[in-house]
């Protein structure tokens, strides 16, 4: 049996997955959290389904890709776990509605009951029921209070009788079923609700705007600098050296094992930026160098996600965004475009046209350097000083800008306005944000470290067989006259195809400047996504304009390094 | 409470804190939809909350959802606003 999870956008569709299947997935406070379908398996009694949790959707008219993605899904399901927004009656009812007129079973859990209460909200269950036809079972997705009757109940699902015609007599019917069931009391504003008052104000949502980010940054940096100083920096050092350096002996210096496991020993000693061996660098860059910024990045970003600012960040953006032919709420995809460009690009669905999506895409690909080359570009530019760090993402910044503009102009199309639900401000759940930052680490931890580490072996073999000499002859001459860097460096502008942060590494024994090191993380941070990013554009935007998307990379970083050739 | 009859405008006319009924929106099929997918059509209450600078979004509120919708889409949706500021039911 397959069971489908519909229901508007954030509506807590995917805490309710994570409790029926116990298979834990990303939730969040703002609309459009879930981009495709997610599966999960259930097992209660005589009962085995596979739970499938379907992007929010408004209505069963879609418009929006990851809405078509809903729709699409419900022609393959058995059975609907429909999930309204207790807080929310007559909004949900009108999808509820909708569903009911379908050939298939329905339950409908009534989702986020505990906020009814001090909203002022009361709904009569038993009524609400008589009036569907349907089981509706009140439950709190991020706590788990009610699943054990919602699973209890699914064989109830029923499809029953309905009658309207057109959307006129259904919104009718809601009215009608909603003033049956709910009684609201009229109570005072709560603290957050002013605050959400507040960060709608102009000056005052300026202001706050400015606040999270200022904080977003200091916890960022507190957390992932913390992390490298109390616990890997020390792990590395006592630990993993000692340990190394004794395999090193026992290796001999020149034997092929060496070279592969370790790598090269510089004056005698390990140095974890180039010895390059699978066991030294191979380890050190994903775990210790990347690994607590991947930390402090998603804790901040999973804190903003769940109380629910986002959105509101969106209406704040949405005056620039419109510039660069996207609306406010492309801000969401680029910011998780920070922490890795795949879920980013994929979160690109929540917006309406193609137009939108190709730019999305393309701007996120070439401006917004992802958590692994961040911590990169911090660890080795910024041993010159914060100003060169501050150089690379100004100009990241401005070539994500000016590429825009130009995208607005250049892109055929039309780009729709924003048109958001603005979600309440929620307190988020501190076991909540753990086990999403669980999932989002060890997402990181399984995904990357076999590609560092095979990266890191082919780096080697590659060397031994001498290809990167006859690479880095063809290229030299737009190396060094185009962007001033030595001939070298074009090998690992090749790698970062493979994995980016281990080519910022290779550039660590080049012994460049200041300036060099500055046009060289710029350019590998724009020239070419890397393979992950490459698979994920291609499959959301199809080959042709993902060779189009490609071709800007190229052209704009050659443009901004020769730029800061010239200028820097 | 009276309803007074009030005056018809766009929801980008009204001030902040104003409240009304909806009137309509003008537009094709499509907006119309998503519009009424967030609860915003014809009888119902509103409260504008908020607007933002340069032509930015307009956010309000209906029912208990808030809802920002673009300066385009703003100077397409027509309210009928009760004469008086902060009067009649305001629901939140």
């Amino acid at each position: 049996m397959r069971i489908l999870l519909v229901g508007n956008p954030n509506v807590g569709k995917s805490a309710l997955f994570s409790r029926i299947t116990g298979t834990h997935i990303i939730a969040s406070n703002y609309p459009g959290t879930t981009v495709r379908f997610t599966k999960g398996y259930l097992k209660s009694g005589d009962l085995q389904a596979q739970v499938i949790d379907i992007p929010g959707t408004y209505t069963l008219e879609p418009t929006s890709k990851a809405e078509e993605i809903a729709v699409e899904m419900l022609k393959d399901g058995d059975l609907v776990i429909n999930v309204v927004d207790a807080t929310n009656l007559e909004r949900n009812l009108n999808l509820t509605l909708q569903l009911l007129k379908r050939q298939i079973p329905v339950i409908v859990a009534l989702n986020m009951w505990d906020d009814t209460r001090h909203r002022g909200i009361n709904i009569d269950v038993t009524k609400l029921e008589e009036l569907l036809g349907v089981p509706v079972v009140p439950t709190v997705g991020i706590t788990g209070q009610g699943i054990k009757e919602l699973v209890r109940c699914l064989p109830e699902a029923r499809v029953p009788k309905t009658t309207y015609s057109g959307s006129d007599e259904r919104w009718a019917r809601v009215g009608d079923i909603v003033n049956q069931v709910q009684l609201l009391k009229h109570r005072h504003h709560t603290w957050y609700e002013n605050l959400e008052d507040a960060s709608n104000h102009r000056i005052g949502g300026v202001f706050i705007a400015l606040l999270v980010l200022f904080a977003s940054f200091w916890l960022i940096r507190l957390v992932g600098e913390g992390i490298i100083s109390y616990i890997t920096e020390p792990l590395f050092e006592w630990l993993w050296t000692p340990l190394l350096m004794k395999l090193s002996l026992a290796l001999g210096s020149n034997a092929f094992w060496h070279n592969i496991l370790i790598g090269k020993l510089v004056s005698g000693q390990l140095d974890y930026y180039q010895s390059f061996g699978l066991l030294s660098t191979g380890f050190y860059i994903p775990l210790g160098a990347v690994l607590p910024y991947i930390v402090s990045f998603y804790l901040a970003l999973g804190i903003l996600e769940d109380v629910g600012y986002l959105p509101r960040l969106a209406i704040l953006m949405d005056t620039i965004m419109h510039r660069l032919g996207l609306h406010g709420y492309a801000i969401i995809p680029t910011i998780l475009g920070f922490g890795c460009n795949v879920p980013g690009i994929m979160a690109t669905r929540i917006l309406e046209s193609r137009r939108e999506r190709f730019i999305a895409a393309t701007l996120i690909s070439i401006g917004i350097p992802c958590a692994a080359l961040q911590a990169m570009i911090i660890g080795l530019v910024g041993q010159h000083g914060g100003q060169y760090v501050a150089m690379v993402y100004g100009s990241l910044f401005v070539s994500w800008l000016i590429i825009g503009l130009i995208l607005n102009h250049a892109v055929k199309g039309f780009s729709p306005e924003i048109l958001l639900e603005i979600p309440p401000y929620r307190l988020p759940l501190l076991r909540v944000i753990a086990e999403k930052l669980w999932l989002r680490v060890h997402g990181f931890i399984k995904e990357a470290l076999p590609v560092v580490l095979g990266t890191v072996l082919v780096v080697n073999i590659l060397y031994t067989l001498g290809v990167f000499n006859l690479i880095t002859n063809i290229a030299a001459p737009i190396l060094t006259r185009l962007l001033g860097l030595p001939k070298e460096t074009v090998v690992a502008l090749v790698i970062g195809f493979l994995r980016k942060d281990i080519a910022i590494g290779m550039l660590a024994p080049l012994a460049l400047t200041a300036k060099q090191l500055v046009i060289s993380s710029t350019v590998l941070a724009m020239f070419f996504p890397c393979v992950a990013t490459f698979v994920i554009l291609a499959r959301e935007l199809g080959a042709r304009d993902t060779l189009k998307a490609t071709g800007i990379m190229v052209a704009a970083a050659l443009t901004m390094g020769s730029l800061q050739n010239l200028i820097l | 409470m009276a309803m007074h009859p009030g005056r018809q405008m766009t929801l980008r006319q009204m001030k902040i804190g104003q409240t009304g009924t909806v009137i309509g929106a003008l537009g094709g099929r499509g907006l119309i939809r998503r519009l009424e997918a967030l609860g915003i059509r014809p009888g119902k209450r509103v409260i504008k909350i908020s607007s933002t600078p340069l032509r930015g979004p307009v956010t309000l509120r209906v029912g208990s959802t808030q809802v920002a919708v673009g300066f385009g889409i703003a100077n397409r949706i027509i309210v009928e606003v009760d004469k008086y500021l902060r009067e009649g039911p305001v629901t939140r």
